[in-house]
């Protein structure tokens, strides 16, 4: 025993001048080492977190969207609509690669970005300390590209069930070249006119997306709505959901994925992004009780269709307030989503007949456009700290921190979204309509776009 | 021999089933099938969408019996699916010209 306590206390001596043989005096070049080490830990860790925040954002589109779009629809439809996902994975990564990528993020003008990106050029493992100073440019390149992918799949929702395939596949494409890209930069984009944090005219706070993300789709799918026209039989009694069951799934796959798209935008794996995550999950439990509740009194009956909606609308109007607001705002944003998406898809478009199918207006437009000017309202640098004035102060952010005139900022973030979403798309459709035809023949419609469309059929009994 | 058709509350299927069988009846045929008689259907919402709903389901059950028997059968089976509410269904009764089983022709009777 005493020989052991002997020996411990015999290396605990010689520690100190085995360090001070190895440091060997040369504390600059340790210093530099500890340093590149520690940016090299920092590095792996966030990274780690981007790649898995990047998977969870495809996730979101497939299965998540499909699943709870497809569910939504009629059984002759359910591959179609699941279709409209899928191909977007496909078709926008590589527009994405040859241009897309470029054009949000290239360059420092206000309204687009130029082509220093253009085929992934200059894209590589050193990271854009413009965007992401501690992941690699390919990792931040990557997760923006999955954003880019469910912003037009969520539009979908609205043409449902009568459009060309073909017709939706150069829609799209065009959709994002035109308006989705612009307004990435416009918010996003190193001196576009909306950007809070890169030299903005109009600084605009969008943590992730409600207005590049939510408005631009949401309103984009009210005017293919309106132009499209309504589906054979709207509104009536044949078109009811044909799987809830599936629905729900997609629902709770987006809940998930949602924490990748919000907290997954702090672009590190900091505290803010463990805000972010809270705030979101707190906006969509609030949402769902929201709707519901509203529901309830309403219908007599909380439904689970109500439920999962509720959440997605709160996970929406969260979206670009997540990395701004403390836990109690979001829940009380997500609490007003819901009640205001919920009267959105009931009152107001009985009222005004529009054929959103699956409410992608009803809960992506006015979901986005609440939340957008929620965050004026409770951004709060308590949360946020990165925003610095000239003098390297922590600047105010929101209403709540005495910055009423965020709110201003917001609604021009919101105006410019509304609008390029709406001449944008009307031009895109004129241009789809002209060429390709944008609707399926009635007989088509009433087979179902399942045959129709793709020759096959979702659920067959007999094999 | 007599053709049965039951149709019937699905859940009311396992005890007309287990009734049956303890009288020594194995065979028969059942479909999910929709329909409605006096009964009234239900209101369904869907995001405010009001969808009545009149064709409700049910489960239709046939099954082929000798003459003798069919008194019996029928007895059997109204007790086990009788609740006593609107909605429990109807029994129609065919006379059946032939029965044949096709592995190995048996006609009549011996091929029930």
């Amino acid at each position: 025993m005493t020989s052991l306590f002997r020996l411990r206390a015999l290396s605990l001596l010689l520690i100190p001048v085995a360090l001070s043989a190895q440091t060997g005096g040369d504390i600059p070049s340790k210093i530099a080492a500890l340093e590149a080490a520690t940016k090299s830990a920092q590095s792996a860790g966030d990274n780690a977190w981007m790649l898995i925040s990047a998977a969870l954002v495809l996730m979101m589109t497939g299965p998540g969207l499909a699943l709870f779009y497809g569910g939504l629809v009629r059984r002759k439809n359910v591959l179609g609509t699941m279709m409209h996902s899928f191909i977007l994975m496909a078709v926008v990564t590589v527009i994405w690669a040859v241009a897309g990528y470029s054009l949000a993020f290239g360059g420092s003008s206000p309204f687009v970005g130029d082509l220093h990106f253009a085929l992934l050029n200059n894209v590589g493992s050193a990271p854009n300390p413009d965007y992401a100073s501690t992941i690699p440019q390919q990792t931040f390149m990557v997760y923006q590209l999955m954003f880019a992918i469910i912003t037009p799949a969520l539009i979908s929702g609205a043409f449902a069930e009568r459009m060309k395939f073909s017709a939706m596949l150069l829609f799209t494409v065009l959709w994002s070249l035109i308006v989705y890209f612009p307004m990435a930069h416009m918010v996003w984009g190193k001196g576009g006119l909306l950007n809070a944090s890169l030299g903005g005219k109009f600084p605009c706070f969008d943590f992730a997306g409600g207005t590049v993300v939510h408005i631009t789709s949401g309103v984009s799918a009210l005017v293919c709505a309106l132009y499209l026209g309504k589906r054979v039989g709207f509104p009536g009694p044949t078109l009811k959901p044909h799987n809830l069951v599936i629905s729900f799934i997609g629902a709770c796959l987006l809940w998930v994925g949602w924490f990748g798209f919000n907290a997954g935008s702090a672009l590190a794996a900091s505290g803010l992004a463990t805000s972010a995550f809270v705030a979101t999950h707190f906006g969509a439990a609030a949402a769902t009780l929201g709707w519901i509740f509203a529901e309830w009194i309403e219908n007599g009956k909380p439904s689970v269709l109500g439920a999962i909606s509720g959440c997605v609308a709160g996970l929406v109007a969260i979206t670009p307030a997540s990395g701004f607001v403390k836990p109690f705002p979001a829940l009380l944003i997500g609490l007003c989503a819901g009640v205001v998406c919920y009267l959105m898809v009931t009152r107001v478009k009985a009222k005004f007949r529009y054929d959103d199918a699956l409410d992608a207006f009803g809960v992506h437009g006015a979901g986005g456009t609440l939340g957008a000017i929620f965050t004026g309202v409770f951004a709060t640098s308590a949360v946020n700290d990165g925003f610095k004035d000239a003098a390297g102060k922590v600047m105010a952010l929101g209403a709540i921190d005495g910055n009423g005139g965020q709110v201003l900022n917001q609604l021009v973030g919101c105006l410019v979204a509304w609008l390029l979403a709406i001449v944008g798309t009307i031009v895109i459709l004129k241009v789809c309509d002209m060429t390709l035809g944008l609707r399926v023949s009635k007989e088509q419609e009433s087979e179902g776009l399942d045959v129709s469309m793709h020759g096959e059929e979702g659920y067959i009994f007999e094999s | 021999m007599k053709k049965i058709e039951a149709i019937i509350q699905p859940f009311k299927l396992d005890e007309v089933k287990e009734a049956l069988k303890a009288i020594g009846i194995d065979g028969m045929t059942i479909t999910e099938v929709r329909g409605h008689g006096r009964q009234k259907g239900h209101k369904e919402v869907y995001r405010g969408q009001e969808y009545n709903v009149d064709l409700l389901p049910k489960v239709k059950l046939e099954l082929v019996v000798s003459s003798a028997r069919f008194e019996e059968v029928v007895k059997t089976l109204t007790a086990a699916a009788r609740t006593g509410k609107i909605g429990d269904g109807k029994i129609f009764v065919y006379e059946v010209a032939e029965a044949i089983r096709i592995r190995n022709d048996d006609r009549g009777e011996s091929a029930l």
